[in-house]
């Protein structure tokens, strides 16, 4: 069960300030998409409305093409997994017990799986939610994101405090779940090397503003190093933007984004230059630099 | 796409080609599924499935249909032609251009890979 996402110039005032300032896209459902933005770039106001924490200022937010503010239909089938249990008084609770309630509010809830994520995760049973780490709080919220099966599952940085073997445990599982019940998941994350491989699409926020909604390969293949004699670097930059330039002597060093012209790039390698892809952490570290806003 | 900067739905594809080549993967052998590959690079399976589908448009692999895909009759043969033309283009025009910068002289190339296969065998 997937279900689309769609906003039209979708506005939030957060504290009398604009936290997202007019966002368009639609995500056809059925992906794992990524969300990446710089903090305060507006990706948690954006994952609060799709979770109906909050109710957008203006514009519109459709899940499954309807309003999901307050809405019985949706809520149960979005679940929204933060980076930590929100001081709700969650914490006196056992994990047995924690997990039990959210089994109660979930329709789609797989006890099995939850419970196979206990193991993965050694997680405690029947200690108290603040008796535990950060890490395995976060595995906590992670489990009932992955045993909700819900339709629309959020995971907003979710691995905060989890060890590197752990998060690719966590990653391992999102993948094999999503394949095996296919649902619309979406992802923020500020380590976007360990996940972009998972992304079907990626969007990028910055200031409130969606900078890029793109099929991951393909915002990929626009981003292109440029290194070799100066002359000839500087002959492949017209039309294209420039991201980042480094020089070193008579060597130059550029980062474009764009669609690069095969045969301009053909007659500048045999000029020396070396073309090579640039990682999307990259591209996203150029495209949100504070001196480019 | 560039040679040098590949994505990794190129890279799978690369591979299952490579494994035909070597004969790894013979006619008619049933490969590994979409999701399978997604599972062991840890990848989307949305991009894994762009390597199936350049497969399958280059006659590399075919489906059937609610089995999986399999290796065709005609891969090897193929992509071995592909490959030869490639050889000389990617590397022996490579090597040719690389010995003229550094003043070598065709003779002594020829001389060199003669000598080569005479110790080969």
């Amino acid at each position: 069960m997937t279900y689309s996402i769609e906003a039209r110039d979708l506005r939030l005032d957060y504290r009398g300030s604009p936290a997202l300032r007019g966002i368009d896209f639609r995500l056809a459902g059925g992906g794992i998409y990524g969300l990446i933005g710089r903090n305060g770039s507006g990706k948690t106001s954006l994952l609060s409305l799709v979770a109906s924490l909050a109710k957008p200022t203006a514009g519109t937010l459709l899940v499954d093409g309807e309003d999901p503010f307050e809405n019985p239909r949706i809520m149960p089938d979005v679940c929204l997994v933060q980076d930590r249990i929100k001081d709700s008084g969650d914490e006196i609770w056992k994990v047995g017990s924690f997990l039990r309630t959210a089994a109660a509010l979930r329709p789609r809830w797989d006890q099995e799986y939850a419970d196979r994520l206990v193991d993965l995760f050694e997680l405690p049973r029947r200690k108290r939610i603040s008796s535990l780490s950060l890490g395995k709080r976060s595995a906590l919220n992670i489990i009932v994101g992955l045993a909700s099966r819900a339709p629309v599952t959020i995971f907003d940085e979710a691995y905060v405090g989890l060890d590197a073997p752990s998060r690719y445990a966590f990653y391992d599982e999102v993948l094999a779940d999503y394949m095996a019940h296919p649902r619309t998941v979406i992802m923020s994350s500020h380590l976007v090397e360990e996940v972009d491989s998972l992304f079907e699409e990626v969007l990028i926020l910055d200031e409130g503003r969606l900078l890029v909604h793109e099929d991951t390969d393909d915002l990929r293949s626009r981003g292109v190093s440029l290194t070799g004699p100066a002359q000839a670097v500087d002959d492949l930059r017209h039309g294209l933007t420039v991201l980042n330039e480094q020089v070193l002597g008579g060597t130059k060093s550029i980062t474009v984004y764009g669609d690069l012209d095969e045969d301009a790039l053909s007659r500048a390698r045999a000029a020396g230059v070396e073309a090579g892809p640039v990682r999307l952490q990259d591209l996203f570290v150029h495209l949100t630099r504070k001196d480019r806003r | 796409m560039f040679d040098d900067r590949s994505p990794i739905y190129q890279q799978i594809a690369d591979k299952i080609k490579n494994d035909v080549l070597s004969g790894e993967l013979s006619a008619d052998t049933q490969v590994m599924s979409t999701n399978q590959y997604a599972a062991f690079y840890r990848i989307n399976p949305a991009t894994a499935a762009k390597a199936f589908r350049q497969l399958i448009d280059e006659g590399v692999l075919y489906k059937r249909r609610g089995i999986g895909m399999f290796v065709s009759g005609e891969a090897r043969p193929v992509l071995l032609a592909q490959r030869r033309e490639r050889f000389f283009r990617e590397v022996v025009d490579v090597m040719l251009a690389e010995a003229r910068v550094l003043g070598i002289s065709l003779d002594d190339v020829v001389r060199h890979i003669e000598t080569g296969r005479g110790t080969q065998k």
